[in-house]
């Protein structure tokens, strides 16, 4: 405890203070205490977890509010250099990650609160408290090992929580995880190091992705490093057709780590496609956009399709996923202002809408033991308040003009619509299928006669309904007033697109009218003067600093 | 006064925040009158917007309320700010004075629902949604409204979830209205492309800077939109199947206000429909007026109560649609405020009827309503007057103007096009008149058939009475054989009684001898004399029980015989019994205000179950004032309504001169003469009495068979829902169905094929690692939180 407190203390302090670390911190002492708990006071894991994570959520939250709006560089920068390999313990904030933090930091305590696990909770926590730190640095991390670290460690405690407290063929379900996502990365190491040794400065090797976004390589090594990359995150998104892991282990996942896979993981390839893809290969990025936008197109109606046949609840939203991430790929290679946008507050609105229906799903087994759709009817006579909730996080998800889902699937269409018209026209049909798929599963479910136990269902308890609230007032509140959100994204994604621009030859953004906010402050500028101290290598003012290294 | 235009959508907002906290608590019937007062106050302010636009010049009245910037991202930006103009307010007029009203109605008509608060909360979020979509200054926040709607419309159809079919009726309209909305964002995209800019202010007033090909684009998937919302051809096949909800919400949404939504569109986008090529606006006229004359031939063989008026809508929007595709804006949103008033007024009332004969909705079971629910009947004549276009109701100057407009139109087809689409649009107007009428007088006219039996309880009658004649012979049968078996033990009887007959004569002669043996000197003679008296008297005795038996054999044979006879008897009555069934007289399946009451024998008649009993103690009743007063004031709307428009000179053309400044002069032009004004106006009331008259010659005095003009094909919408269905069921779900075998097959087929292969080639060097995925992780996992310490250690230390 008296860590935790600790750390609340330190997010009063002063803004001086390193607060980036202590998001990974928190949840680590967290770890140790829950490690160290002895075990007749077993009963206490989920308590210290459940502060744990609401520290890091309440520091997360305190980060937002004290985001500098209007900045498009990285802020809160925490740098520590690690000896003499070019490895540093660099992490920084910038509206791209600023919100996924935020969402990381909301979504553990909701799914802490709304499932537990059947048996052995202190181990359970343990792992969710690694995999709160893992996700954390993920998004944070600035330097490219230390992403590769995090993006790695999260597998573990994922693999665990699968295999240990899921349901069903659970040992395979995290083995195929597990293997999958692991063998995909494992490129990505070499695709790393190249890159590092290729574009090494004078000054020594490095791992610092504003550094390295100033590569100068050929357009070989660029393409095949990228591709190192690109596959990972492609199969962390997952993007078709590299998606068969996500619904066996989102089936047999327990509830929690259905919420934080989709919510939080899955966004760790879509971010990373974003961060270190575009950022650091503005043009592979742009060549290969046409290949990526139509695998985002296939995913989206392919998965949608695959969702509607699916007869297990889960396995449904689970394949939702697909079609919604599906979107996130679409706007990112659209490489404009909307696409970009729309992309980075979609990934928050999917981790607030899926993570809603995995907790929904999860209190349907919960009472009826089964997830077959063909098991439940007519739940909404015995459970009025939960079908009101699964309702309004349905029409969230299906994208209803309001509620959070509809603003960055809007505004990826819109984006993409400049961009590629034709994949866009094929994506806006997904839109029908998913209130097809959505609209028939809940008719199967909570609509008709309902009989044997669908009949005495119990309904929502008061502190069900508090555990999932935070979540649909973010539906409506993002749903209807998405500004103060993207107005911190924005001048990030510009910044982004400018540099984008000032790197790709004869880039024009697929615009009517091309962008002036985001003036010449490339981001590289920004992010090396947030870290005002530190050795910096760009000098001058990103706008020519970032034409000079397009030649 | 504009300025508080922000109050109109506010009442409702409010009225459904307060519902969702404290509807239930509220329950019946403060809920109700909540939200009831929250559309009253929407009703209010807009009257009160409606005075300070009025005072306005004409080039004045475009008035923007921005409250907040919604969405704004690079060059994109939205606001949620409100567009008053005359159009968006005369919407808003009839959206909120109908809406109260229908909100007051249904005060009355959910009356019991367990729930009923519930109702309310979709009935407010309703007007909010439906306020947002006229009143938004851009096409994205008409699109909130769009979406809002068509999320509500499917919440209140699925109201009544229990019922299988009202759920399937609900995801039915939302997801075909999602295919229109798919033209709708294309649409949206193809604008903001072109202009830079999704808001009304700079489409009308720079629409020039289309060009013709992105306009007309943007019209036909605009169109598409259209045709979703406004249930035309080929999307329309939701709305029939919307009837499922709650009548009121039939009223409102699927009548009113919601299935207009597309017409208010495309009129807001007149000026891009200016700049598009002929043949797209052709195109809506066309869709319009097919739609408009493919529904009413449905109408006319409809015996569901709503059934009627829902595909009476699908065609009265058609004509919505052609007076738009005709440039005839005014007509258009001239007839859509008089089809509100009695297209309401009809739905309204046929809830009325409905709630007063205990859900009943089959016309076929009505007739007579006109005695028993009075006020219902009254007003409902007045809707049956307006739509059938009899003049001077309201439905005759404004159905006429469209007429007008499409035989002044002269640009796809030429004027010989404008002349097809005014055939068209009189045939269906005839047609409407005459299945209108056959509405009117099945549902109000000739003789109460409610209490009449219906085919199920008579059939129910004849199963009763099968099933009583079927206990009897299987009584009849154990009867009989039990009958036999009495003579088996009878004859038994016999048998054994011979026997005594042949001890007690053994016994005599032993007696005689014994008697013979000894003499009288002897001792114990007398006793011997006494036993051998006795002897001779038991033989007579013992044959006298033989003879019994025997009769009482004869006597049990006969009843064999008799029982064997009643056996037959009923099995012939049985057989009877079928036959008589085959030709019992049953309910008509078409009927006019003359068709009987099917005749049944008094034995049948006993038959009948409870259902047919207990409806004869039920008497049908005029609803309460809660619903009757919004009959009254509708029906007064439906009657004078045509005053907003008036024909005979420009000054009383109030609603076209009102609408002016919406329309920047992309209103069409009547060019006809006076004479042909005249002449086109009598040949449609005259057509119109024609089929008036032809429905009475056919329900009324039963003079042709209604069975002739009422063919399978139209009861059954010439089988193009179930065309759909068809394929969706069969070769769509094939295609889906595939998908998901080719990702379970083929996908991750191909993944365990490679993680098969991978641990075939690890066979060979598994001597190196132990191969197990856990112990790697647990490798990591330690490995990792190891570095972790370490760098926080650092960090903190």
């Amino acid at each position: 405890m008296g860590v935790s407190l600790l750390a609340a203390e330190a997010a009063e302090a002063a803004v001086e203070f390193p607060v980036l670390p202590t998001l990974v911190a928190v949840p680590l002492l967290t770890l140790l205490v829950l490690l160290f708990l002895p075990p007749s006071r077993a009963d206490y894991a989920k308590l210290t977890a459940l502060v744990g994570s609401l520290i890091t959520g309440a520091i997360s939250v305190y980060l937002m509010w004290n985001f500098a709006v209007g900045e498009a560089g990285f802020q809160f920068v925490s740098r520590y250099d690690w000896g003499g390999l070019g490895l540093s313990l660099y992490l920084g904030v910038d509206g791209i990650s600023l919100f996924l933090v935020v969402l990381t930091g909301v979504l553990f305590p909701v799914a802490l609160v709304t499932a537990d696990p059947h048996h052995d909770p202190k181990p359970y926590y343990l792992w969710m408290m690694l995999l709160m730190a893992g996700s954390m640095g993920a998004f944070m991390a600035l330097d490219l090992l230390l992403f590769f670290m995090f993006f790695e460690i999260v597998l573990v405690p994922m693999y665990f929580l699968i295999g240990g407290w899921g349901h069903g063929d659970r040992i395979y379900s995290a083995m195929k995880f597990f293997l999958y996502t692991m063998a995909a990365s494992a490129l990505m190491l070499v695709g790393i190091a190249s890159l590092a040794i290729l574009a090494a400065p004078p000054e020594g090797l490095t791992f610092d992705v504003t550094v390295l976004a100033q590569h100068d390589l050929g357009s070989t090594a660029s393409t095949l490093i990228f591709l190192s990359f690109a596959l990972a995150f492609a199969v962390k998104v997952p993007l078709f057709p590299v998606h068969t892991w996500l619904p066996d282990a989102h089936t047999e996942a327990p509830t929690a780590g259905s919420v934080i896979l989709a919510g939080v993981m899955l966004k760790l390839g879509t971010y990373g496609m974003l961060r270190f893809g575009v950022y650091l290969f503005p043009q592979v990025v742009s060549d290969l956009a046409p290949i990526f936008i139509a695998l985002g197109v296939v995913g989206i109606v392919y998965g949608a399709a695959v969702a509607t046949m699916q007869s297990d609840l889960k396995r449904l939203v689970a394949y939702s996923s697909v079609a919604h991430m599906g979107f996130i790929v679409l706007g990112i290679f659209a490489l404009n202002n909307q696409g970009l946008s729309g992309s980075v507050i979609q990934m928050v609105n999917h981790g607030i809408s899926t993570g809603a229906l995995f907790i929904l799903v999860g209190w349907v087994y919960e009472r009826r033991h089964t997830r077959q759709i063909s098991a439940l009817g007519g739940l909404q006579k015995a459970a009025p308040l939960m079908a009101g909730v699964f309702t309004l996080v349905m029409l969230s998800s299906i994208g209803l003009p309001g509620l959070n889902g509809f603003v960055g699937e809007f505004l990826i269409l819109l984006g993409a619509f400049s961009a590629a018209r034709w994949w866009t026209v094929v994506a806006v049909s997904g839109v029908i299928l998913a209130a097809l798929y959505l609209l028939w599963a809940y008719q199967r479910s909570f609509h008709g006669p309902a009989e044997g136990d669908n009949a005495t269902m119990r309904d929502l308890s008061m502190g069900e309904m508090l555990g999932i609230l935070p979540l649909l007032g973010l539906i409506v509140f993002l749903g209807v007033y998405p500004k103060p959100v993207l107005d911190r994204i924005e001048p990030s994604v510009d910044a982004l697109i400018a540099h984008v621009e000032s790197n790709v030859d004869g880039f024009a953004e697929a615009e009517p009218e091309p962008v002036t906010r985001a003036g010449t402050e490339g981001l590289v500028a920004v992010a090396t003067e947030a870290e005002e101290g530190a050795e910096s290598e760009a000098e001058g003012h990103g706008g020519d600093g970032a034409g000079e290294e397009g030649e | 006064m504009l300025d508080i235009a922000w109050l109109i959508p506010a009442f409702p907002l409010l009225g459904f925040v307060l519902l969702v906290l404290f509807g239930r608590r509220l329950g019946e019937p403060f809920a109700g009158w909540l939200a009831t007062f929250s559309a009253a106050g929407a009703f209010v302010s807009t009257v009160l917007v409606f005075f300070g636009l009025a005072e306005l010049e004409n080039a004045e009245r475009f008035h923007l309320v921005k409250l907040f910037t919604w969405l704004d991202v690079g060059s994109f930006t939205v606001d949620a700010g409100l567009l008053v103009d005359p159009l968006s307010i005369t919407m808003c007029l009839f959206i909120t004075g109908v809406g109260t009203l229908i909100h007051l109605y249904s005060v009355g008509y959910m009356h019991g629902d367990p729930n009923f608060s519930k109702f309310f909360i979709y009935l407010n979020l309703f007007i909010l949604s439906m306020l947002l979509l006229v009143l938004g200054d851009n096409l994205l926040l008409t699109f909130l409204g769009w979406e809002g709607v068509g999320a509500c419309s499917y919440l209140l159809i699925s109201f009544w979830f229990t019922d299988e079919a009202n759920a399937t009726a609900g995801k039915k309209a939302f997801v075909t209205n999602r295919i229109g909305d798919f033209g709708y964002m294309l649409a949206m995209f193809l604008v903001f492309v072109e202009l830079g800019s999704i808001n009304y202010d700079d489409i009308t007033t720079r629409a020039g800077e289309f060009g013709t090909r992105s306009a007309t684009l943007i019209v036909v998937l605009f169109l598409l939109a259209a045709a979703g919302k406004s249930a035309q051809l080929p999307l329309f096949v939701w709305l029939p199947d919307a009837m499922a909800g709650p009548t009121p919400v039939s009223a409102l949404i699927h009548a009113a206000t919601m299935v207009t939504s597309g017409v208010f569109l495309l009129t807001r986008l007149n000026p891009i429909l200016a700049e598009a090529e002929v043949w797209s606006t052709g195109l809506i006229a066309w869709v319009g007026a097919l739609t408009a004359l493919f529904a009413a031939t449905v109408a006319v063989a409809q015996n569901d109560i709503k059934r009627v008026l829902a595909y009476s809508t699908v065609s009265q929007l058609g004509y919505l649609f052609l007076a738009v595709g005709v440039g005839g804006y005014v007509p258009a949103i001239f007839h859509m405020v008089t089809h509100a008033f009695f297209k309401a007024l009809l739905f309204l009332g046929s809830g009325s009827v409905i709630h007063g004969l205990h859900d009943e909705q089959d016309m076929r079971r009505m007739g007579g309503l006109s005695k028993l629910m009075p006020i219902t009947a009254m007003t409902f004549i007045v809707g049956w007057l307006a739509i059938a276009g009899v003049p001077p109701f309201s439905g005759f100057w404004s159905k006429d103007e469209i007429l007008l407009y499409a035989w002044n139109y002269d640009g796809l087809g030429g004027a010989a096009g404008g002349k097809v689409l005014w055939v068209i649009g009189l045939v269906t107007a005839l047609l409407t008149a005459f299945y209108m009428t056959r509405q009117v007088i099945l549902t109000f006219f000739g003789r109460t058939r409610f209490f009449d039996v219906r085919a199920e309880e008579i059939a129910a009658a004849w199963d009763a009475r099968l099933e009583a004649i079927d206990g009897s012979i299987l009584a009849a049968t154990e009867a009989e054989e039990k009958a036999l078996a009495a003579v088996e033990k009878a004859r038994e009887d016999v048998a054994k009684k011979e026997d005594a007959v042949a001890k007690a004569a053994e016994k005599l002669i032993a007696a005689r001898e014994a008697v013979d043996a000894s003499g009288p000197a002897t001792e114990g003679y007398d006793k011997l004399v006494k036993a051998l008296e006795r002897a001779e008297g038991a033989v007579p005795k013992a044959e006298d029980g033989v003879l019994k038996a025997e009769e009482k054999v004869m006597a049990l044979a006969q009843e064999v015989e008799d029982a064997a006879a009643h056996h037959k008897t009923l099995q012939a009555a049985r057989v009877d019994l079928r036959n008589s069934r085959r030709s019992t007289e049953m309910p008509a399946s078409h009927v006019t205000a003359r068709t009987e009451a099917p005749v049944l024998d008094d034995e049948l008649v006993d038959h009948l179950p409870d259902s047919y009993r207990h409806r004869q103690e039920y008497h049908p009743h005029e609803s309460p004032w809660t619903m009757t007063l919004p009959l009254l004031v509708l029906a007064l709307l439906a009657a004078v309504g045509g005053g907003l428009n008036l024909p005979f000179t420009s000054d009383l053309h109030f609603l076209e001169h009102w609408l002016e400044p919406s329309l920047f002069g992309h209103e069409v032009h009547v060019t006809a003469s006076a004479s042909t004004k005249w002449v086109l106006a009598v040949i449609a009331v005259l057509g119109g009495l024609t089929a008036i008259v032809a429905s009475f010659r056919v329900y009324m005095a039963a003079a042709v068979d209604p069975a002739r003009i009422e063919p399978e094909g139209a009861a059954r919408a010439w089988y193009l829902d179930e065309t759909y269905a068809g394929f969706f069921g069969g070769p769509g779900r094939a295609l889906f169905d595939g998908m998901a075998a080719f990702d379970r097959g083929v996908i991750d087929g191909a993944v365990r094929g490679v993680a098969r292969g991978t641990v075939a080639l690890a066979q060979g060097m598994r001597a190196l690692q132990p191969g197990f995925v856990r112990s790697y992780a647990l490798g990591i996992g330690l490995g990792s939180v190891l570095v972790m310490v370490w760098f926080m250690g650092r960090l903190f230390v």
